[in-house]
């Protein structure tokens, strides 16, 4: 699979270098030398000591061409993905279908702000792409730089100063087709002092074959200004996704972060924030529920560089069948950082016999004057809160969706579209079997 | 010191033939101290020498031998949160004769380190016997000690040191020895398992309970610590015994590589108690010299037994130590307390093992972290809740304590889980000391170093509790002396 990826770049790297600067294919050049020497992460990397990517590398994926357009036959109707997007708040839409864009279901803008593709960035804004991209990824792992070798789409964000994006941005990423396929996606988000943005992102696969999302990230968030990101992962049962987003926060930013992982078959995340200016705070929220044979791995990184910042993070998990949960949370707090406030908590719950939890939460702290505390705790369901509900008539399977639902609520409640709630806490007791539409 | 004076007085004597020959009498000297020292480096024949020295049956040597071709194999291992020059293993000699330095009165010891006794508390003949003055027949001691002996002959307590052991009582040794940390289990264990020189052991007969503490045997008689310390404590079924190892005292030591072992095996309903105290020598205030303490630690316990660690690390430059409990019983129980504290440049990497694999297994862990200077302080631990433990249980805290701008507190706690009915719980806090805090102490007249000193000591409050009573409060006045000169 190594190979063949690699192989693939070098067929290609004439036609990525036409399409974009010397200065950024240079950069795909060495990062894809890069991934050649490392190769995929196997369990005895600290990382991925719990998530073995053995499985997923083995079938015979196709690797669709960013340069080849999209033919007739993977052209999908737009009924096809309605039920992917939250249909009842006015959004920007940007669709891609197996890493590339479809235009005729997207909803795009370059007034005021650029709400578009990166594919069409490379180009267009060839100055503003090179001073941003790959600038936070230079030194991550083997699947980041695999992704800047070859992604070539995905969303690109750029909102100049003191502008706030009026509606939020849906961004869907389609997988289809009749064999396995492996796609790689790239963001690039860009939020200049002052501004604001919200975007809900979604991954889903048409087919019944493997995919795979190898999804990279990179935001850069300036002063004051504020990005909201909800990401649903709740797809169907042979589409895998690892998924690096790496958050740059300058002097009194805000980023707020919400994962949702419901479905697919396995999940990996990796979140990453730095604080590199005073008084920035990164707030992150995650709610994993596992089932049938679901891997979900979190891994979150908050690096606290600058003083007077903080960062919360709630991350809650629901095993069941065989299904296994992975958490691995990190605060760094440098030197410098001063006055750091972090606080951090896991929670799961286990519900049956074959599923498992491996979690760890890290501290690492060279400042003094530090407020940081984690907790992490593994468990069931309350006996006794059981018992209560129970007495009061409310069925066995209904009393215990309903325990879990507010034992999910921390990590949804923040979520600021009433109609996204709704369809969340929709998509959870349809997980837990049960109808939960008036819950909330 | 000594040999440098008598070095001075010969050479003062002879004045003549001083530049010629001293060199020639160095030499002379030290091959006479080191007379029962076996050349520096590590082969097959290095350690079969050490067995003949030791005069150990064939399966000793055997073992020894097997230990070492599994250590060859094996590379260091550098994951630990800990940075230092790898020592090299083949300028040390494996084997020499105790190497303290004797005094002829406590006037030519170290007035510093009598002041540290004095803070400390410890009687003038306890002083004595800790920083190598020769003593004259205490009578009291000693026939405490004989009373002691006697008592433990009587409940049919086997206590010795290793190497009688092996002669003494080899089908004991032979069952147990390697049983909880097998040879191959780490570098450091196998590098002990091949080398190791003496230690202690410790066997505690069906249903009897250790009338006495162990530590205090150990606090008139002196059991040596050697460089690679070897022990094995086994509790027979329904039996208690409560054991301590090291002392609050600094240990002046001149091996800088420490590497021992601790087997502990609590048969059904049995219960030990083992507890830690190390002081060794940290390095001085600019991070130079200091011993490197790689212990490996590991109890096991059958159904209904339980075992608990309690240690106090505030010695050693770098510090690598896991005491770990193998649950493997139903209903066993395994705790671990410690409080953990560096100072200047000094590392530790401390933590545990809970390893759940029994039903109704319980573990607790309290972890008390404090660094000062520019030292580094990490808590790293596993729980592990296997598949059929069921309904087992674990609570860790592990709490760090930051003193000054330069230092750093790490936790990396693993959890894992791998069945439905076990609960864990996992809770970590990383603050400094109150200036609130401070403020109300100094306000009812305590200077800053006193008010500093109750607070740490209010912080570890739940771990030193667990310490039996003497040293508890030794240890206490312990941690202020560490902490001395962090203020500020």
């Amino acid at each position: 699979m190594k190979d063949r990826l690699s192989a693939f770049y070098w067929l290609n790297e004439t036609q990525f270098a036409q399409a974009s600067s010397e200065q950024i294919t240079s950069q795909r050049r060495s990062a894809i030398e890069k991934f050649e020497i490392e190769g995929f992460p196997s369990v005895k990397d600290e990382e991925w000591k719990y998530t073995s990517l053995k499985k997923l590398i083995t079938p015979d994926y196709l690797f669709p061409s960013p340069f080849v357009p999209l033919d007739q036959e993977e052209q999908i109707d737009f009924n096809d993905i309605k039920q992917f997007l939250v249909n009842d708040i006015d959004c920007y839409q940007v669709v891609f279908i197996n890493g590339r864009y479809s235009s005729w279901l997207s909803e795009t803008t370059h007034t005021n702000y650029d709400i578009c593709t990166l594919g069409s960035a490379w180009k267009k804004y060839p100055e503003v792409v090179e001073s941003y991209f790959n600038k936070l990824t230079k030194d991550d792992g083997p699947l980041v730089q695999l992704n800047t070798g070859l992604a070539w789409e995905g969303l690109y964000i750029n909102v100049p100063k003191n502008i706030i994006v009026d509606k939020p941005i849906q961004v869907l990423y389609i997988s289809t087709g009749d064999t396995p396929v492996f796609n790689q996606t790239r963001s690039l988000i860009i939020l200049s002092e002052g501004s604001s943005a919200e975007i809900i992102e979604r991954h889903h696969s048409l087919t019944n074959h493997e995919t795979w999302t190898n999804a990279v990230d990179e935001l850069h968030v300036g002063s004051n200004a504020k990005i909201h990101w909800v990401k649903l992962q709740h797809d169907s049962s042979n589409a895998s996704l690892t998924q690096h987003s790496k958050i740059h926060q300058e002097k009194d930013s805000t980023a707020i972060v919400h994962t949702i992982s419901t479905g697919g078959k396995l999940i990996r995340n990796n979140l990453d924030f730095s604080l590199t200016g005073k008084g920035a705070e990164a707030r992150m929220f995650g709610l994993s529920l596992g089932s049938d044979r679901q891997l979900v791995d979190h891994h979150t990184r908050v690096d606290h560089i600058a003083p007077n910042c903080s960062s919360h993070e709630a991350y809650k998990g629901i095993y069941d069948e065989s299904s296994r949960g992975v958490f691995n949370g990190k605060i760094y707090v440098h030197i410098d950082a001063q006055k750091t406030q972090a606080y951090q908590q896991n929670n799961n719950l286990i519900l049956s016999e074959k599923a498992t939890i491996d979690t760890k939460p890290q501290l690492e702290i060279f400042a003094d004057d530090v407020k940081c505390t984690h907790g992490c705790t593994i468990g069931q369901l309350d006996e006794d809160a059981l018992f209560y509900l129970r007495a009061r008539g409310i069925r066995n399977k209904e009393a215990k969706a309903l325990l879990m639902l507010a034992f999910a609520n921390d990590a949804i409640a923040d979520i600021q579209h009433p109609s996204l709630r709704v369809k969340l806490s929709q998509l959870i007791g349809r997980k837990l079997g049960v109808d939960m539409s008036n819950a909330l | 010191m000594w040999l440098r004076r008598k070095l001075f007085i010969v050479s003062d004597n002879d004045k003549i033939i001083d530049e010629v020959t001293s060199s020639d009498y160095k030499y002379g000297f030290s091959t006479e101290i080191d007379s029962d020292t076996i050349d520096p480096g590590l082969s097959e024949d290095v350690i079969r020498q050490i067995s003949l020295k030791k005069d150990e049956p064939q399966w000793m040597t055997d073992w020894r031998l097997d230990a070492y071709k599994v250590w060859k194999e094996m590379d260091e291992p550098d994951w630990a949160n800990v940075s230092y020059s790898k020592p090299d293993f083949q300028n040390i000699s494996y084997y020499s004769a105790v190497k303290k330095k004797q005094y002829d009165s406590l006037d030519e010891v170290d007035p510093e380190l009598l002041k540290t006794f004095e803070k400390l508390g410890i009687s003038l003949d306890e002083q004595k016997r800790l920083s190598g003055v020769a003593m004259d027949i205490v009578v009291d001691s000693v026939s405490v000690a004989t009373t002691f002996k006697k008592t433990l002959k009587e409940k049919g307590i086997i206590f010795c040191s290793m190497s009688e052991a092996i002669k003494e009582h080899p089908e004991l040794v032979k069952k147990h020895l390697g049983t909880v940390i097998p040879k191959s289990d780490n570098y450091y264990a196998a590098l002990n398992s091949a080398v190791f020189t003496d230690g202690s052991f410790c066997y505690i007969p069906n249903g009897v309970r250790c009338p006495m503490e162990l530590s205090t045997y150990f606090r008139i008689n002196e059991a040596g610590t050697g460089q690679f310390e070897r022990t094995l404590l086994i509790a027979d079924k329904g039996s208690y015994v409560s054991y301590l190892e090291g002392c609050t005292a600094p240990q002046r030591d001149e091996n800088q590589l420490h590497a021992a072992v601790v087997e502990l095996i609590a048969m059904d309903d049995s219960e030990i108690k083992y507890s830690t105290v190390q002081n060794w020598f940290p390095g001085d205030s600019n991070g130079k010299g200091g011993v490197f303490n790689f212990v490996t630690k590991r109890g096991i316990c059958e159904t209904q037994a339980k075992i608990s660690w309690t240690q106090v690390e505030t010695g050693s430059a770098v510090t690598w130590k896991y005491p770990s409990c193998i649950l493997k019983g139903d209903n066993s129980i395994g705790e671990f307390y410690s409080v953990a504290l560096t100072n200047n440049f000094q590392q530790a990497d401390t933590g545990t093992k809970m390893l759940h694999l029994g039903s109704n297994t319980k573990s607790t862990i309290i972890s008390k972290g404090i660094s000062a200077g520019r030292s580094h302080n990490s808590y790293r631990g596993l729980v592990r809740m296997g598949p059929r433990a069921k309904n087992a249980r674990n609570f860790s805290q592990c709490d760090s304590l930051l003193m000054g701008d330069k230092c750093g507190a790490h936790t990396f706690p693993y959890i894992e889980v791998k069945n439905s009915t076990a609960k864990t719980e996992h809770e970590a806090t990383t603050s400094k000391i109150g200036e609130d805090q401070i403020f109300y102490c100094q306000q009812r007249g305590l200077n800053p170093e006193a008010a500093i000193a109750l607070i740490v000591n209010g912080y570890c409050k739940d771990v030193l509790n667990q310490l039996p009573m003497e040293f508890a409060v030794e240890a206490q006045k312990l941690l202020a002396i560490s902490l001395e000169g962090s203020v500020g």
